[in-house]
């Protein structure tokens, strides 16, 4: 065990040192001069104010001293927790504007991530060798998950906020209303996330059937099912079987998919204007934030680290050969 | 977005059966399967009006050609966006872009993917450690977030470069599938054989090796091409898009930013992201498909 979760961590550490390396790289390897191509893209013709911007940003940088320097200063600010200052929120440093949007994508990406993974793996289990249920989940599961996160979410707000005028559209809550703490409040809020969640739900939800359906199958028709099969052993103990069996490399999957599922929560975010880290994105690409965008960038990183951190560990809880030191876990 | 578990929606190839029957028995199950009928009949249809449609409609896509705001009619099929652009030139477009960025990317990934997990899996030892370690670190990164910023930094605004860094991010559990079945099959005989016949590592591995998971090969490429599909319209729905020209995330983006859901121009946002969903869902569905062909114990279902 301790085996496992040491090669873990390595793989982990080494991912957050690539990602950082790579998030220092690119402004100072990129072809072209990142500073002029800033000054440039501002728009600004008087010369004075270029050569101050210019000024600015190469001490923003820190190009005046020599690369080595510059990367081990990157990695001090880093952990001082300085990301450098955001310019479409200026004076507010980019460590700030990233906390506030947090919670708002948490708070999307926990409950659906979870719920679809549990609704996902119980509709796939049940429709697995049964005819009719099977010809249902297996065509809507894959229409689902063929869709592009902000399709869906694109529909969903059109149909549920436009035509029927049901739901809000846009905010995390009511532009009326000033955050506290009241029940009207909370309300806001829960109506301005049901969307959203519902939308990433459904995307997820599709995958996770599918996986799971061809999963138990793979699994009954396994040795172990077919020797209890053939001792009489009820079907539904069967099931149950096949089903701990399976759960295993869907615990794994969700592993591997939580980027693909980070990135649907920033793209539905966008669609819904949700003041989370996607639409905080959209704002860094539009304004030209390169401070915010790589701040956002390393805070995803990290995020998805601990997540499959987690994941490890609940890993290890529920398959016992990893404990015994055994290889279980692939990943 | 893809199926859950991409090495286990795949069943693995049984390997050691002579290439002509399995030919020809995939042939007899391929044209009786109608998943795969069907998958493949929808991905040709959208493949016919990427490739015929922009010579059909010969407006150019984001052109303001006609009156704004125009619902379908007889003269705009797919009516008009808010400053009177075609939408069924960019549609027609659109599709195209995708199959490009499907191809190239797809077809980068699969390469890179095969190349390190056969490495990997028949070398072994520290090249396999190594090669499993980059793998392992690629597959942990959230691709998009990378895109992003290499997009950002980079101003990519060409089809070509959006799929080439796609493939080259979207690669790791293809290898690590190709690995693992290359490790089962590096100790057959006919390798052994081939290997004491002083055969090169390199041709081993493509005459040998790789035949036997052909089918294996293809599906992933199938899997890769969809994803990179999706990948691609996530990006250009971001504001990362091509700038030289038009692509169905293109279209969703600026049916957003310009309020189209607002105005209930539902002909602007509904057929890209219908396309989209249709062009990646028939592909799945033909994988499964494919798999039943190729694989005899799914057939009876």
């Amino acid at each position: 065990m301790r085996q496992y979760f040491g090669r873990k961590l390595l793989i982990y550490a080494l991912t957050f040192f690539v990602a950082v390396t790579v998030n220092w790289m690119i402004p100072r390897f990129m072809p072209g001069d990142p500073v002029a191509s800033m000054v440039a893209r501002a728009r600004i013709s008087d010369p004075e104010a270029v050569a101050a911007m210019q000024q600015y940003y190469s001490n923003l940088f820190g190009f005046d001293q020599p690369i080595l320097a510059q990367y081990f200063n990157f990695w001090g600010a880093l952990f001082a927790g300085n990301f450098g200052i955001s310019i479409w929120a200026y004076p507010l440093p980019v460590a700030d504007v990233i906390m506030d949007a947090v919670p708002y994508s948490l708070g999307l990406l926990i409950p659906s991530i979870l719920l679809s993974w549990f609704v996902g793996n119980w509709a796939g289990a049940l429709a697995a060798r049964r005819k009719i249920l099977d010809n249902t989940v297996l065509p809507v599961g894959y229409v689902l998950t063929a869709m592009p996160y902000m399709w869906i979410a694109i529909l969903l707000c059109w149909g549920f906020g436009v035509v029927f005028q049901v739901l809000p559209v846009a905010g995390g809550y009511s532009f009326a209303m000033q955050p506290n703490l009241s029940w009207e409040f909370v309300g806001s809020l829960f109506q301005h996330w049901l969307l959203p969640f519902v939308s990433l739900f459904l995307v997820a939800l599709g995958g996770w059937a599918i996986g799971m359906r061809n999963m138990i199958i793979y699994e009954l028709e396994a040795d172990y099912s077919n020797y209890l099969a053939a001792l009489g052993a009820p079907h539904r103990l069967i099931r149950r079987y096949a089903f701990r069996n399976a759960v295993l490399p869907q615990i794994t999957g969700l592993a591997l998919q939580l980027g693909v599922l980070v990135a649907g929560a920033l793209v539905t975010e966008i669609v819904f204007s949700y003041p989370g880290l996607g639409s905080l994105i959209l704002k860094a690409i539009q304004n030209q934030d390169f401070f915010l965008l790589q701040g956002t960038f390393l805070f995803i990183v990290l995020g998805v680290l601990i997540a499959n951190f987690v994941i490890d560990v609940v890993y290890v809880i529920v398959d016992p050969r990893t404990r015994a030191g055994m290889t279980g876990a692939t990943t | 977005m893809t199926t859950t578990d991409p090495i286990t929606a795949i069943t693995a190839p049984d390997p050691g059966t002579p290439p002509v029957t399995v030919r020809r028995e995939a042939l007899y199950f391929a044209v009786r399967n109608g998943k795969l009928l069907l998958g493949a009949g929808i991905v040709a249809i959208f493949l016919l009006i990427g490739i015929i449609g922009p010579f059909l409609v010969d407006r150019p896509p984001m052109e303001y050609v006609g009156q704004p705001m125009m619902p379908p009619d007889g003269e705009y099929w797919l009516g008009t966006t808010t400053f009177g652009q075609d939408v069924l030139a960019q549609f027609v477009h659109g599709v195209r872009n995708a199959f490009v960025v499907g191809l190239l990317a797809g077809g980068l990934a699969a390469l890179i993917g095969m190349v390190i997990g056969f490495v990997a899996g028949y070398r072994g030892g520290l090249v396999d450690e190594i090669l499993n370690m980059l793998t392992n670190v690629v597959l942990v990164i959230p691709t998009l977030a990378v895109l992003l910023i290499i997009n950002a930094y980079l101003g990519i605004r060409s089809v070509g470069m959006q799929a080439l860094f796609i493939g080259l991010t979207s690669w790791p559990w293809v290898a690590r599938a190709i690995r693992a079945q290359t490790f089962s099959l590096r100790s057959r005989d006919f390798v052994d054989l081939a290997r004491l016949s002083g055969v090169r590592t390199g041709k081993i591995i493509l005459r040998e090796i790789a035949p036997n998971m052909s089918s294996y090969l293809f599906m992933t490429f199938i899997l890769l091409f969809g994803s990179s599909i999706l990948i691609a319209s996530s990006l250009d729905f971001i504001g990362l898009g091509p700038t030289d020209g038009v692509s169905l995330g293109v279209m969703l983006n600026h049916a957003n930013q310009w309020s189209a859901l607002h105005l209930g121009m539902w002909w602007w946002f509904v057929p890209p992201g219908a396309a989209i969903t249709a062009i990646v869902g028939a592909l799945y569905v033909a994988n499964v498909g494919l798999d039943e062909v190729f694989n005899p114990k799914l057939r009876e279902l």
